[in-house]
């Protein structure tokens, strides 16, 4: 059948089956590589985009499903040059292989924005008052993105990297 | 995966309407389980029936003080809302205890109970597995059973529900609201799970034609603690080996109310009714609590290699209650918090 989607900004007429995975529509039809197949069972986070501002695990998705959501994939945050928290996983040295890159940078905008937003975790100390990544946080709400290289102390470097300079902008701003 | 046809019903009773005419027809919301069972060839529906647009996925306040949860709200966003973290704390910790942040931005509160079993068998087409398939044997018993029972089970099954918010709806003693052809029906939410015996399919008392709408909670109960803990093989991201939700209200020492439930030891999740006949009445003392914990394991029947949870469901039952009537405060993962449900 044929769907719409749209995807890092851009509508897309493509014929699916009713069985693809948005994970697939957007590796097999649009020719968007940046979303991984690592596990293809929501259980190692190299498939996350982001729908409507959310990140999700595209391999558990329908592409028939997505009809009308604004998909956004790693590839989509760098447009206008690299995205901040891009900039941070290569400041940091964030990754070995980087296969898993891309879900962890998705990841790490949601880590960023539903923390922002007020999301507890199952790590925050005071549900009520405003969320502070700690590095305990960042390691809790990235646990969905697995990196077979390691290199997770880098991912929780870089991430900390973006938290702590928005704080320092704030802080300027603020003065 | 199997060929289906893909239909998104825009209302509720169209939605019954598919699930009535297709007998193959199966309700599609989050997607995070029946998409990776369609995957693996252990469902295999005619008709999706995808349900995830339907307008029920509000959290508000009911007439009666409590909360009526519509079936399509996220996990993700029931546990951040400002009345379930205020007065229903436990419910929001069992949710954030469960699956990664992607995986609870998708998963909605119907899809949720409506999971299946983990169990690798009956993940896998390849071995015999009475739940998939009837009549075929459980490969369970004898092989690999670090995820399963030690009560409620049957010869023909000897699986687990894998759901961590299922636990804590049953100490607050949630309703399911569900819709079928002839209307509504309501079913507390510790009768909706059933236990294996010879049907060991079924995992539920849902029926094909019916659609869970909506969970209820009943008001807070003022002065209560609850809590959940969860035990695991990694401190994140992975299925409950044990877990225990507790509802307690203590009057000057003593236990007036104790709700107990746990998770990964049964085909349901199991409220343990000896552990809160002990404890009510009791003082809330270090000895209560282990002989509460006792009388529930009293009747554990742990099979061929989860002899292991008896000890270690015995110590983090104790230790919840204990945390939970000496005032700790500690919100951190794989300790039990206090929670005041006011």
């Amino acid at each position: 059948m044929d769907i719409t989607l749209r995807v890092d900004g851009e509508q897309h007429v493509v014929t699916v089956d009713t069985r693809t995975t948005l994970l697939d529509a957007l590796r097999d039809r649009l020719g968007n590589y940046s979303a991984k197949k690592g596990c293809d069972h929501g259980q190692c986070g190299s498939c996350t985009v982001l729908v409507d501002d959310r990140r999700v695990t595209s391999c558990l998705s329908l592409a028939v499903a997505q009809e009308g959501k604004d998909v956004v994939t790693a590839a989509g945050l760098s447009e206008n040059g690299l995205h901040p928290l891009q900039q941070a996983f290569i400041d940091t040295d964030a990754f070995q292989c980087g296969y898993c890159t891309p879900g962890q940078v998705c990841s790490a905008v949601g880590t960023i924005d539903e923390a922002r937003a007020g999301a507890p975790s199952l790590v925050t100390e005071d549900p009520g008052a405003e969320i502070a990544l700690t590095d305990e946080e960042i390691r809790e709400r990235m646990s969905g993105n697995l990196c077979r290289c390691a290199a997770y102390p880098n991912i929780v470097a870089a991430i900390r990297q973006v938290v702590d300079s928005a704080g320092d902008e704030a802080e300027g701003a603020e003065r | 995966m199997r060929p289906f046809r893909y239909e998104r019903p825009t209302d509720t009773d169209s939605a019954v309407a598919f699930l009535q005419e297709h007998a193959g027809a199966r309700p599609l919301a989050g997607g995070t389980n029946l998409i990776d069972l369609m995957k693996l060839g252990v469902a295999t529906p005619d008709v999706v029936v995808d349900v995830s647009r339907l307008p029920l996925d509000s959290v508000d306040r009911s007439g009666d003080g409590g909360v009526r949860i519509g079936t399509n709200v996220r996990n993700a966003d029931l546990a951040a809302h400002p009345l379930i973290r205020a007065d229903y704390p436990v419910l929001s910790r069992a949710l954030l205890s469960a699956a990664s942040p992607q995986l609870r931005n998708l998963a909605t509160t119907g899809g949720n109970l409506l999971q299946r079993t983990r169990c690798v068998y009956f993940q896998d087409v390849t071995t015999p597995c009475n739940k998939r398939e009837p009549g075929t044997g459980c490969s369970a018993i004898g092989g690999y059973t670090r995820y399963h029972a030690v009560f409620g089970h049957s010869s023909d099954c000897i699986a687990t529900h894998p759901s961590d918010m299922a636990v804590a709806l049953a100490v607050l003693d949630a309703t399911v609201i569900v819709v079928g052809p002839g209307g509504e029906r309501r079913i507390p939410v510790t009768r909706f799970h059933r236990l294996p015996g010879d049907q060991p399919q079924r995992d539920t008392v849902l029926e094909s034609d019916e659609l869970v709408v909506a969970v209820e909670l009943p008001p807070p109960v003022r002065g209560a603690v609850a809590t959940y803990r969860k035990v695991r093989d990694r401190a994140s991201f992975a299925f409950a080996i044990v877990s225990v939700a507790a509802h307690l209200s203590v009057d000057d020492g003593v236990v007036t109310d104790a709700r107990i439930a746990c998770g990964g030891v049964a085909h349901a999740p199991w409220r343990a009714t000896r552990a809160e006949e002990t404890l009510t009445g009791r003082a809330a003392t270090a000895a209560s609590f282990a002989e509460a914990a006792d009388a529930e394991l009293a009747a554990a029947e742990p099979v061929d290699g989860t002899e292991f949870k008896v000890p270690l469901l015995r110590r983090t039952m104790i230790a919840v209650l204990r945390d939970l009537t000496a005032g700790s405060t500690s919100g951190r993962a794989g300790a039990a918090g206090q929670e005041d449900a006011r």
